[in-house]
């Protein structure tokens, strides 16, 4: 019995690693003093009623970032260890499994765990309160949408210390990724980590795409919407079309793997070039789902800090639609070296190209919004400024790569891996952080430290040049990705040993972002009237952090920049704003449902993962049980009294003088 | 002030530091090709390097200027027009410039992917050397059908002759990359494909596996040894007398999971690269659609046929197998 359980054990939990094992200890740890100090606080039900259970949009925006900036943590301290591996030729501080795990995680907790929840973190946060709304279209939804996001990247985060972590790379080609070759239970993580948050995924797409047809405060029309907003419109409208590719390849793999399906093993007939195709038919415009947002930020900061309105609006809406279009007609363009034929090549590497010229676009725009501005250098600015050099060159490797029998070389090197964080970090990374600066005083009513921000800012920046650049060389040098180690001859250690202080650069660059955040928050710099940056949106019309109806009365909308208006307005008729009628105001009620059908459906993955059907099949009859509960609930809202409404607003406006 | 000044003067210095490093160290592979495909490659790679330089370089001067001219300081004079946001002239202008760019690197790219197209002849007055490559976890097999030796992770080919590359994989897919001949092609199991390169010099050439396929591919690493047609004749007759000869049974023992030295063999089992091949697919019909060429439809008749009759119908005339 007792070695039965020792051998059970030793399957289960990750072990024989130093690193691994302090890992373990440190999220023992960290998990008991988080417990305690809840207790000791007694903060438990405060938890409960006003976080996870929390339907506001605004809150929901506040975890999802949380979450991220862990991620980022996570995905960033695995870069340092590929660094750190790759600094010296011949190097064994990382074996080959070991990496191959490392890069593999590294890579899908980034994009899918760190961008994708950042991204939807400022959506949340931003986009009701630009376009006058006091919620999202489906608030319930919402709050699905971020938890089956939260149990999904827990259940493929465990598999580092429980179980194996996948070693497949970050898009798991079969036959690599099927159980011939990955018999471990880390591909069950990536499938059933991956599978659960990308149903929060595509909900969210689908809950912004109505929230922004339908809920849009009055008079403002689909060409009068900010430009973040239509940024996230884009940005949905790839959701919605992408991510079911990718839940239904995900399916597929599963069903190789657990029922011993052909769909991507020859030798039952099927293809492994069908997962390569339909990945890449989510996986390639899912980098423009993140970075299209990114645009949408980068608008918003040009125009509020050159004090001047954005250049060429119709052009840069027109632009940015036109990318979300184009983006599904690239995907082939990752595989011109597997012998797809020259009229193939030709047509994926023009479709390709074709991006640059909407993207280059909208580059001029940004430019020429700042040209007779007047620029002030606060930290989201200078993130914005530092972006358009930054992705400028991202952006002429990748046409370089589209080229494709130039691709022959770049294919798989070092280069493409220059590239795309080239276009990631400086143009998802700068503008999610551009993003976080500018909208923080509105999430948390207090600014963050400026000075910090801007070593934060500056390491970054220098740590990206000396990491990437060299890349680019190491790849037309004939190093490739994936490779954990090299010999001493091959000459890569000095560009390689220079990559890796520029990662540590940027990793300080992190500490001084975590220390900025302590900083601020000890030293408040409040945000007395709402307005810090002087905006232009409707965001800035209403108090830091916004009341939870976000709109005492909803604001009419004549302008583009309708809150830049008003200010105007005002100045010029030297009256404030005209007195208000306050009226009772419709909102949800939370529920505790989506919390526990995703904690139900983190179960049910951990079962499929490692087969035990006897955690699997009661786990889904729990989410069934909540799904018939929350269909007969039907006391889901309710109204705050105009009194109340109007006694809150005093109050903000009290902590205004 | 001053200090502001110096770490805002640094970024550009230090991307200048760059540029000399990387123009100083120009001996990298891809930019130091030693064969024709290479070195249209560079050729290509050089002509949309120029392309794009043309917008990047004013882009990056323009940002510049406008970011110095028009920031927020006391004194500054430059003009502020906070309601001017739109111009047709301009727009037209700068959405033209990039398509003008994109088209012409479009011309560029049509032309360069049918005459790079990996499995077009090269043209020579010598014959081809035929050399079939197989991806094993972790490991090449290279077998030459004509001359019936195969060797492991160590290629020798004679100069200035074209070689044709014929890739299969007995394993999950990897690459098969030389970048001083040239770029690289999959290798995937149940398919065959082409790929002509050439050495135009003698000397040694790092040959390595671009595509990962599991826990030591970075291992899969060789040398190509370009040398003049003696020596590659002289390398044929030394290998024809080693002990070691290549059988199925061996075949399945190597193809097993594994690192690997160098390794030779005298001889080679018949029509073992077509049975590699033909391996995941038998009694199906063939999958394909992807990869051109005659080989693919070479492919589609081996996939097809299931007895080693039809093999010797195959479009492999040139394949002599030593018994």
């Amino acid at each position: 019995m007792l070695d039965k359980i020792k051998q059970f054990a030793s399957e289960f939990f990750v072990t024989g690693d130093p690193l691994i094992l302090g890992a373990q200890v440190s999220i023992g740890l960290s998990m008991v003093a988080m417990i305690f100090v809840l207790t000791y606080f007694r903060k438990w039900g405060w938890l409960w009623k006003e976080w996870l259970t929390s339907v506001d949009h605004k809150r929901i925006g506040i975890m999802y970032i949380i979450c991220s900036i862990m991620m980022l943590f996570r995905g960033g301290v695995d870069a340092l260890l590929m660094r750190l591996q790759l600094a010296m030729p011949n190097s064994e501080f990382l074996q080959a499994d070991h990496y191959n795990q490392i890069f593999t995680t590294h890579g899908v907790i980034m994009i899918l765990f760190m961008a994708m929840p950042l991204m939807f973190g400022l959506f949340n946060i931003v986009v009701p309160l630009q376009i006058g709304a006091r919620d999202v279209a489906y608030p319930f939804l919402n709050s699905l949408s971020f938890w089956m996001f939260f149990w999904g990247a827990m259940l493929f985060n465990v598999s580092f210390v429980i179980g194996g972590s996948p070693d497949a790379g970050w898009l798991s080609y079969p036959p690599l990724s099927e159980l011939s070759h990955s018999p471990g239970v880390g591909q069950n993580f990536y499938i059933w980590g991956i599978q659960i948050s990308g149903i929060g995924s595509l909900a969210t797409g689908i809950n912004f795409i109505v929230t922004i047809l339908k809920m849009r405060a009055p008079g403002m029309k689909l060409m009068k919407m900010p430009m973040f907003t239509w940024s996230v419109f884009s940005s949905c409208i790839m959701i919605i079309f992408a991510f079911p590719i990718l839940t239904v390849t995900l399916a597929l793999l599963f069903l190789d793997r657990f029922l011993g399906a052909h769909f991507f093993t020859l030798d039952g007939g099927g293809n492994p070039m069908m997962y390569i195709n339909l990945i890449w038919m989510w996986g390639h415009p899912e980098v423009y789902i993140v970075v299209v947002p990114a645009f949408g930020i980068f608008s918003e900061i040009v125009s509020t800090f050159s004090k001047k309105k954005l250049f060429g609006y119709k052009s840069m809406v027109f632009a940015m639609l036109i990318i979300s279009l184009l983006s599904f007609f690239t995907w082939a363009h990752h595989f011109f070296t597997m012998g797809s034929g020259a009229n193939v090549n030709a047509f994926f590497a023009i479709s390709t190209m074709l991006i640059a010229i909407p993207t280059g676009a909208k580059v001029f725009n940004w430019l020429f919004t700042m040209y007779r501005g007047k620029i002030r250098f606060t930290t989201p600015m200078m993130w914005t400024v530092a972006f358009i050099p930054c992705f400028v060159i991202g952006g002429m490797t990748g046409v370089l790569l589209s080229v494709a029998p130039a691709d022959f070389q770049f294919h798989n090197s070092y280069f493409l891996i220059a590239h795309f964080h080239q276009v990631l970090i400086g143009g998802v990374a700068f503008g999610y952080f551009a993003g976080l600066y500018y909208w923080w005083p509105k999430m948390f009513g207090f600014k963050l430290n400026e000075h910090l921000g801007k070593w934060a800012f500056w390491l970054w920046n220098i740590g990206f040049y000396v990491c990437f650049m060299p890349q680019y060389f190491l790849g037309l040098d004939g190093m490739t990705r994936r490779t954990y180690t090299y010999d001493f001859d091959m000459g890569w250690g000095p560009l390689n040993l220079v990559s890796t202080v520029g990662g540590f650069l940027m990793g300080v660059g992190f500490i001084f972002q975590v220390w900025q955040i302590a900083h601020s928050i000890k030293f408040r710099e409040a945000d007395v009237n709402g307005d810090p940056w002087e905006g232009r949106t409707l965001e800035w019309s209403i108090p830091s952090p916004a009341p939870i109806y976000n709109f005492a009365v909803l604001p009419q909308v004549s302008e583009a920049d309708a809150w830049w208006e008003e200010k105007e307005k005002r100045a010029a008729s030297g009256k404030s704003a005209a007195p208000i009628v306050y009226e009772p105001i419709h909102m949800p009620k939370n529920s505790a449902i989506p919390f526990i059908i995703s904690t139900f459906w983190f179960f049910a993955g951990f079962g499929f993962v490692w087969g035990w059907m006897w955690l699997t099949i009661p786990a889904l009859i729990g989410v069934g049980i909540c799904m018939i509960a929350r269909s007969f609930s039907y006391d889901t809202d309710y109204y705050i009294p105009a009194d109340e409404v109007k006694r809150t607003e005093a109050a903000l406006k009290g902590a205004k003088l | 002030m001053k200090k502001r000044k110096l770490v805002r003067a640094l970024l550009p210095l230090m991307m200048i530091a760059f540029i000399v490093v990387l123009s100083g160290c120009s001996q990298a592979m891809v930019l130091d090709p030693k064969g024709p495909v290479g070195a249209e490659q560079k050729d290509l790679i050089m002509i949309s390097t120029v392309l794009c330089t043309i917008i990047l370089v004013p882009v990056l001067a323009l940002t510049a200027w406008i970011v110095w001219r028009y920031r927020d300081k006391a004194g500054n004079k430059a003009s502020y027009k906070p309601n001017w946001a739109h111009s047709t002239t301009l727009e037209v202008v700068w959405w033209a410039i990039p398509i003008i760019i994109i088209a012409t690197l479009a011309v560029v790219t049509v032309r360069y992917t049918h005459a790079l197209e990996p499995s077009k002849p090269l043209k020579s007055d010598k014959a081809p050397i035929t050399i079939q490559v197989t991806s094993l976890d972790w490991k090449w097999l290279f077998t030459y059908p004509e001359q019936g030796i195969a060797t492991v992770n160590y290629l020798q080919i004679p100069e200035d002759t074209p070689i044709k590359f014929e890739l299969t994989s007995d394993a999950p897919m990897n690459s098969f990359w030389v970048p001083q001949l040239g770029g690289q092609i999959y290798t995937m199991s149940g398919m065959a494909m082409t790929l002509y390169l050439q050495a135009d010099e003698i000397g040694h050439y790092f040959g390595t596996g671009a595509n990962f396929s599991g826990e030591h591919f970075a291992d899969m690493t060789f040398d190509v040894n370009a040398t003049s047609q003696q020596d590659f004749e002289e390398f044929i007759a030394k290998t024809k007398k080693v002990p070691t000869k290549l059988t199925m049974e061996s075949y399945e023992a190597l193809a097993k999971p594994g690192k690997s030295g160098v390794q030779y063999f005298s001889a080679i089992p018949d029509g073992l690269f077509e049975k590699v091949v033909t391996k995941y697919t038998k009694g199906q019909s063939a999958h394909s659609g992807h990869g051109s060429g005659e080989t693919t439809t070479e492919a589609k008749k081996a996939s097809g046929s299931e007895t080693s009759k039809d093999m010797d119908k195959m479009d492999h005339s040139q394949m002599k197998m030593t018994k």
